[in-house]
């Protein structure tokens, strides 16, 4: 980096190593000393060793069996690469895969995944996970029920409940047998302890949370009357469900209307007349999401003028960054301007600054009444900078040009600097004007070091969600559409308002969306890169 | 050649310390989930800013029982979804601070337990109760209600307004450049405009005995267009008081730079004015008609995660500790926000601003949690900003009521 912006470095004669070239030589020098060496790398894999071998154990421990192998396979692999005196290769390689393979791979795969699922609201865990909250949910305290004091019991391993009721007596009863009269020992008008069985203390009751959470005391032994439970292991409730779950036939029944709502294969509990029970929980849909991505028909009108719109922010973003950041870079290329780093420094200073922030404040300087444009830049107007169809799109063109010129500017100036300048002499002796020598010859030099950066660009903008979420959030808002797109939304932000909207987060959709998002922006970056495969036969 | 080699060793060095860190973190995140199950330990997530004021409970709780208390304070705009994605892995707390508005995503997503509080109900603000009910089952611990009211500089304006009209009226009388603030945006605010919109009879949902009922919807009422055309009367091209460039930054900086002498805000603004020098009063919010205008109330609380393996702590630290007023009045200090413990609620109304906001609390109203309000946010600030900048109040409020039916009804 610091090269590209130094010109000096090129032209200068030849001076002493500076300090970090000597460092560098002394690193190479120590790498080579074979014995020192080998002592280092072996301290490396014994920590890397000790590492993989306690997070294996960690693992296994959890019950996590897959992950603890590809770790230790992983583990192995690197020490058999390392180890080796060939796989010249693989020693080079083998870092850059295994976090290509985690940071991207997975990454794409288990977005694919998801896409093919109906993880989203109401989907979000196992099935077992969605019937213990139904279940748990179901339970309705009886209407004006006390509350009873109890202690926790144990008989033989038996859980049970020792409950005082209003009026004094006390009761015993486990999930099987229902509360019975008992002589317990009494103190401050609350039974503690009863004979033939142990009462729980506080840290033995924690202990067996998962039982007491289950243990569920019948009233009587009609079971209409409920049951009594403990949610704090002091104080007992009397309960009754409005719902029962048959595991045998997979259905939920609702006792109060009757209902029986089935598991029909859609990831919930749904009535005959298609009512569903939330929460459900997540299983494999196919390429329902897909389906639903292409033919939602709230989206046919939208789905239009935002993908133009995306491909009208790409392209524009891509050549007013382009042509700004190369037309900085000549002028500040030229030997006889002074001053070229300080400006250098000031140009690359957008860049430096997060984009978040710059397009909250840019926000903020364009808002209509108060902005600090149109009170002091332009002395009162009121111009509609972000609330205008048109003029919000003009915005974020300009704010997005004023994010992204830096870095044209640092990447052409690279380039620039390595065009030899005998062409340029040659061109001019031959009698070429400057446009005619910056068009003719400067021009298709650079675009062939720079065409796949450019490609790249286009491939960021057409997804550039920080910009248009954190200036306009896609406003303004379209106010005949039936979803809540904007103006300056483009495809990725629409995609945001559509699969979270509201409470309801669908991420099954959002990744099919990306999906296709991705495989768009794709089929672009191939057709382009093969076009730009013409211009590297220029040199 | 010799480069070659020394080049490729250093690079194997660089790759093992890649490793060694990529392995560091898988462990790391394995470790964490073995400890959670074997000990009994309660995980908390709390609001970054209210982890000192729980950390005197969290120990008491400790000596008391043995159970080890977490308190992780986590970013309160990460909580929900941070919540809901990782209880179904078993790897979320035991039990995470949150409003009462998430009640219904919470629960359609079962990662919520029923919380039992028992004879202690009675000892809360009502509308506290109220709204940590979910179809008649309550599922949250509530420690502070909040609604919002009219903060007024009582140097520029000595009196409370008494209604929307003399608020004007006083405003202009003492010459300020702007009548009142209320923070808005370009896609409108209608929790902050929603107790004019109450002043009118127009409700979002009508209730039942369980809660909102997302059938009856109110919004489209009579009062709801009467309410249009009374913000369209104010707005752009009527007197201009609301207006839709007003930001929270923008409305803050007219209040402290004494430009408006009234504020439509809620008690997280209160310090700000404070420390701004500003003599600070709260009021009713000034009624445009003559029923009450009442704002929304925001209720917090504590929720027990559905996956979690220590409940029966959980509900016990939650109804036990939290539950009463020293820690409610901590919470209280910690936040500046009415506690919703009765008792507390009292004590924390020795403060004037305080007994102000209370004094609104009791007109408010427990703002919908039910899944149906997701879809009514959707339309009803760009609707409410269309009519402030003109449009047809009218037929752009029944525009509003169709698209919200439209989208309920999914």
């Amino acid at each position: 980096m610091s090269t590209m912006i130094d010109d000096e470095v090129g032209t200068a004669p030849p001076q002493r190593p500076t300090k970090r070239q000597r460092r560098a030589a002394n690193i190479a020098d120590a790498a080579s000393g074979g014995v020192r060496m080998l002592l280092v790398k072996m301290l490396f894999l014994a920590i890397l060793d000790a590492v993989a071998l306690y997070a294996a154990f960690i693992l296994v421990t959890g019950g996590q069996w897959l992950v603890a192998a590809l770790v230790a396979l992983v583990a192995a692999v690197v020490n058999w690469i390392y180890f080796s005196r060939r796989r010249l290769p693989a020693k080079y390689l083998a870092p850059g895969i295994i976090f290509l393979v985690v940071f991207q791979v997975f990454v794409l795969i288990y977005t694919g995944y998801i896409a093919f699922t109906n993880y989203g609201t109401g989907h979000n865990g196992s099935k077992e996970q969605a019937v213990s909250s139904l279940m748990a949910s179901s339970l309705q305290r009886v209407e004006d029920s006390p509350t009873y004091p109890v202690t926790v019991v144990d008989q033989f391993g038996t859980l049970g409940l020792l409950v005082t009721d209003p009026d004094g007596d006390a009761l015993v009863g486990t999930n099987d047998q229902p509360l019975q009269e008992v002589d317990a020992e009494m103190e401050g008008g609350e039974a503690v302890a009863v004979d033939g069985w142990t009462s729980l203390s506080f840290a033995d009751v924690l202990a067996r949370t998962d039982e007491i959470t289950e243990l569920a005391v019948p009233f009587s032994d009609d079971p209409n009357d409920g049951a009594v439970r403990t949610p704090d292991g002091s104080n007992a409730y009397l309960y009754v469900s409005s719902l029962e779950y048959d595991e045998a036939a997979g259905t939920m029944t609702d006792l109060s209307s009757g209902t029986v709502y089935s598991d029909i294969g859609t990831g919930a509990f749904t009535s005959g007349d298609g009512e569903e029970l939330l929460p459900g929980w997540q299983i494999v849909v196919g390429f329902d999401n897909f389906v639903r991505a292409v033919t939602d028909e709230r989206l046919a009108e939208p789905l239009v003028y935002v993908t133009l719109w995306t491909f009208a922010f790409a392209l524009i973003s891509v050549a007013s960054t382009f042509f700004l950041g190369l037309f900085l870079a000549i002028v500040f290329n030229d030997m006889r301007m002074r001053g070229r780093r300080y400006y250098r420094v000031l140009m690359i200073l957008p860049y430096a600054i997060p984009s978040f922030l710059s397009a909250l404040i840019w926000a903020g300087m364009m808002n209509e009444s108060f902005g600090f444009i149109n009170q002091v830049l332009l002395g009162g107007a009121s111009v509609p900078w972000l609330t205008d169809p048109w003029m919000a799109k003009v915005s974020v063109l300009l704010v997005n040009l004023w994010l992204g010129f830096p870095y044209m500017f640092l990447v052409t100036t690279g380039a620039l600097q390595s065009i030899p300048d005998d062409i340029t002499e040659a061109a001019t002796v031959d009698g070429a004007k400057p446009w005619q020598v910056f068009r003719l010859i400067k021009l298709p030099l650079l675009l062939v070091s720079v065409a796949p950066l450019l490609i790249a660009s286009f491939a960021f903008n057409f997804n550039n969600f920080n910009v248009i979420y954190m200036l306009t959030d896609g406003g303004p808002r379209d106010s005949s559409a039936p979803i809540p797109v904007g103006f300056t939304d483009i495809l990725i932000s629409m995609v945001y308002k559509v699969a979270f909207t509201g409470q309801s987060r669908d991420y099954g959709l959002a990744s099919a969306y990306s999906i296709i998002i991705f495989i768009v922006v794709a089929v672009i970056s191939i057709i382009a890169f093969r076009r730009t495969k013409t211009l590297e036969e220029l040199n | 050649m010799r480069v070659n080699r020394k080049s490729l060793l250093a690079a194997g060095a660089v790759a093992v310390v890649a490793t060694l860190g990529l392995a560091s973190c898988a462990s790391g995140d394995s470790g964490s989930d073995g400890d959670a199950s074997a000990s009994g330990t309660l995980t908390v997530w709390v609001d970054a800013e209210r982890v000192d004021a729980l950390k005197g409970a969290a120990e008491a709780y400790t000596e008391k029982t043995g159970v080890e208390v977490e308190l992780v304070g986590k970013d309160n705009a990460d909580i929900k979804d941070d919540f809901i994605q990782q209880v179904p892995t078993g790897k979320g707390p035991d039990i995470t601070m949150g409003a009462h508005d998430w009640l219904g995503e919470l629960s359609t997503n079962g990662v919520v337990a029923p919380i039992e509080l028992g004879d202690s109900a009675g000892d809360y603000l009502p509308v506290a109760i109220d709204a940590s009910t979910y179809e008649g089952t309550v599922y949250m611990l509530p420690y502070a209600v909040e609604n919002i009211a009219m903060l007024r500089n009582a140097d520029l304006v000595a009196e409370a307004a008494t209604s929307y009209d003399d608020m004007i009226k006083k405003s202009n009388d003492a010459g300020l450049a702007q009548t009142f603030v209320v923070e808005q945006g370009a896609e409108g605010n209608p929790y902050h405009l929603y107790p004019f919109q109450t002043a009118f009879g127009a409700p979002v949902f009508g209730t039942t005995e369980e809660g909102y009922n997302p059938e009856d919807l109110q919004l489209g009422s009579a009062g709801g267009e009467e309410f249009a055309k009374w913000l369209g009367a104010h707005g752009k091209t009527g007197t201009g008081d609301f207006n839709t460039d007003i930001d929270a930054d923008i409305a803050k900086d007219a209040f402290l730079t004494g430009k408006t002498a009234f504020w439509l805000t809620g008690p997280w603004n209160v310090g700000s004015a404070i420390d701004a020098g500003i003599n600070v009063a709260i009021d009713p919010v000034p009624s445009p008609t003559a029923d009450p205008a009442s704002p929304f109330a925001g209720v917090k609380g504590f929720f027990i995660s559905a996956e979690s393996e220590n409940k029966v702590a959980a509900n016990d630290f939650l109804v036990n500790y939290i539950g009463t007023e020293d820690v409610q009045l901590d919470l209280f200090e910690a936040g500046n926000i009415l506690p919703a413990l009765e008792a507390a609620a009292e004590s924390a109304s020795s403060d004037p601003i305080i007994e102000g906001f209370a004094a609104v609390g009791d007109e408010a109203v427990p703002m919908p949690a039910i899944p149906a309000m997701g879809s009514v946010w959707q339309y009803w600030g760009i609707a409410e900003a269309d009519v402030i900048n003109g449009a047809d109040p009218v037929a752009t409020w029944q525009k509003l009521t169709a698209d919200v039916q439209a989208a309920i009804a999914g």
